[in-house]
């Protein structure tokens, strides 16, 4: 299977869809009836506070949970009928590595091309190329030989979206990737992201806390607290009283007052 | 052919050169695999599914099959079911992980005590410390039938089996076969851990999994050269370990883990001491 062979995203058919989803983890539910939807080119924001079921809600798009009620689409089918995986890139909230591991950036960016290339097969010149190419779109092209563990946690994180670019993924998930993350590295995420997205056609939907880097260039934000409390436009968020940019924390009490 | 190459002493003699042969195949298959081991903090997995092999031995013993046969089919079935545990996270606490294992030994020590009419007899004991001096031509040429087998199994497998034991959340939205992977790579631990039980014995091919690594992960700067340096200490330990049984009536066994352990121990120093190495991070 290769690129050319492959359907683009097809406009109209959302990339990820949840309709009425609703879940939890034995009492108390964590979800109810949630919906949503990324289209291609759309960027997409989910912000809630802590405990609100973003992640949850991920894994439930991502197959990796089922909901308890409503349904899931990826790229129009059900999550775990979808084969061509590759088509999803996914950074996930904390991935965890052991600090002694002595793996190149490379390497650990290289992995993003195996479900393309077909796992059992060795790389060739035009996945060095994809995977360099994702290195550089991150700005961390001068650091591939690096050891992760040698790296700033912003920089690490980096190396992990770069992972999920390599593969050219027509949709891009993000769980809180860029906490913690330094300026510098915030604005080169934000850059790769509008790159992605205007060279790619492809959806985002980024789970994140600090939106000051990006909230120009959101099409929608989600504000989700067990129910979507919110869902529109930045500007439309913003007439409810205040600017994205201000609130680096939790989700401000005011939203809440949206319901 | 083995034995008729004119090496110095110690590797003159026939039967020692039997020894190297397959001590230096073992030192090689066995930080290939131990390299993703370690990585998912499973070294002492290695040890447990020994254990486990130790009760197949003791089976064939009993049942008057050759042993290897039952310890492999021990072996993997317990390996399988350390790996399903884990997936179940139902090995909480560690403590369904022991019962597993030392059970293994206990029903070892019991069949190999039933075959030997109350008491463990000298054919149980190579099983458990290795008897590298004793193995014949044939045995060396399934050693490296084995070895090679692994080897190329792994290798053909390490960049999917990379993805999968650095970062196994992601490696399942990615689309990967995680499950099939976990469950090769506990297969071929397995494998591993019966071809090498007879020359460094099923109490210490785990230590010669690990250590190596372990080594390797202090001086390499990416997971390819972890690999190809944790081969090279581990055939070096090998050789160097056989070197030294010899002249001083050593167990091999014991005495390449002993090299391989004080190779660690060397490295883990120099590098907190040595300025030119603490680069190498
Ligand atoms: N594996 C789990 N088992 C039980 N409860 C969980 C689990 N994961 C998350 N939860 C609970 O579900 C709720 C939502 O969690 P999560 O989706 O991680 O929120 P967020 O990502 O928005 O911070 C929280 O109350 C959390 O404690
Ligand atoms: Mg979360």
């Amino acid at each position: 299977m290769t690129a050319a062979t492959e359907p683009g995203p097809a406009p109209g058919v959302p990339l990820l869809e949840a309709r009425g989803v609703s879940f939890s983890f034995g009492r108390g539910s964590v979800l109810d009836e949630v919906s949503l939807a990324v289209h291609p080119g759309e960027f997409v924001a989910l912000v809630g506070p802590n405990g609100a079921g973003k992640s949850t809600l991920l894994k439930i798009l991502l197959g990796s949970l089922p909901a308890s009620l409503g349904s899931v689409r990826l790229f129009g089918a059900a999550p775990e009928d979808v084969h061509d995986r590759w088509r999803l890139g996914y950074v996930p909230q904390r991935p965890i590595l052991s600090s002694e591991l002595p793996a190149t950036v490379e390497e650990i960016v290289s992995a993003g091309r195996l479900r393309q290339r077909g796992w059992w097969r060795t790389l060739r010149p035009e996945d060095h190329d994809a995977v360099h190419h994702a290195l550089a779109s991150v700005g961390l092209g001068d650091l591939a030989h690096t050891p992760l563990n040698e790296l700033s946690g912003g920089q690490q994180q980096r190396a992990f979206i770069a992972r999920a670019f390599a593969s050219g993924p027509d949709l891009l998930v993000l769980d809180e990737p860029i906490a913690g993350v330094d300026g510098e590295s915030q604005r080169k995420f934000r850059d790769s992201l509008v790159h992605l997205i205007q060279e790619h056609g492809s959806g985002v939907l980024l789970v994140s806390h600090e939106l000051a880097a990006v909230a120009r260039d959101l099409d929608r934000v989600v504000v989700l607290k067990r129910h979507v409390l919110f869902d529109g436009t930045p500007d439309e968020l913003a007439a409810s009283g205040v600017s994205l940019g201000v609130h680096r924390d939790d989700l401000p009490l005011w939203l809440e007052g949206l319901r | 052919m083995i034995g008729a190459i004119p090496l110095p002493y110690p590797f003159d003699a026939a039967f020692m050169q039997r020894a190297l042969a397959a001590c230096v195949v073992v030192g090689v298959f066995a930080p290939v695999i131990g390299t993703f081991l370690v990585q998912r903090r499973l070294s002492l997995v290695g040890d447990g599914i020994g254990h486990v092999a130790f009760a197949g031995v003791g089976a064939g013993l009993l049942a008057g099959v050759w042993p290897v046969w039952t310890a492999l089919a021990f072996a993997v079935a317990g390996a399988v079911g350390v790996e399903y545990l884990r997936m179940r996270k139902k090995a909480s606490g560690d403590l369904a992980l022991a019962l597993f294992f030392y059970a293994g030994i206990a029903l070892g020590v019991v069949f190999a005590s039933r075959a030997g009419n109350g008491s463990i007899d000298f054919e149980t004991l190579p099983y458990l410390f290795g008897d590298p001096f004793r193995v014949s031509d044939a045995g060396v040429g399934a050693v490296i039938l084995l070895g090679t087998g692994i080897t190329a199994g792994v290798w053909a497998l390490r960049r999917v089996l990379f993805a999968i034991v650095t970062d196994e959340d992601w490696a399942r939205v990615a689309g990967l076969p995680v499950d099939a992977m976990n469950a090769a790579l506990a297969a071929l631990t397995a494998a591993a851990i019966v071809a090498a039980m007879k020359i460094v014995g099923i109490l210490l091919v785990a230590a010669l999994m690990a250590l190596p690594v372990a080594t390797a992960q202090l001086l390499a700067r990416s997971f390819r050269d972890t690999m190809r340096l944790g081969v090279a200490i581990g055939a070096g330990s090998a050789v160097i370990g056989l070197a030294l049984s010899r002249p001083l009536n050593l167990s091999p066994g014991g005495a390449i883990v002993m090299v391989a352990a004080a190779l660690f121990a060397v490295v883990a120093v120099a590098k907190r001491t040595v300025p030119l190495l603490q680069g190498a991070h």
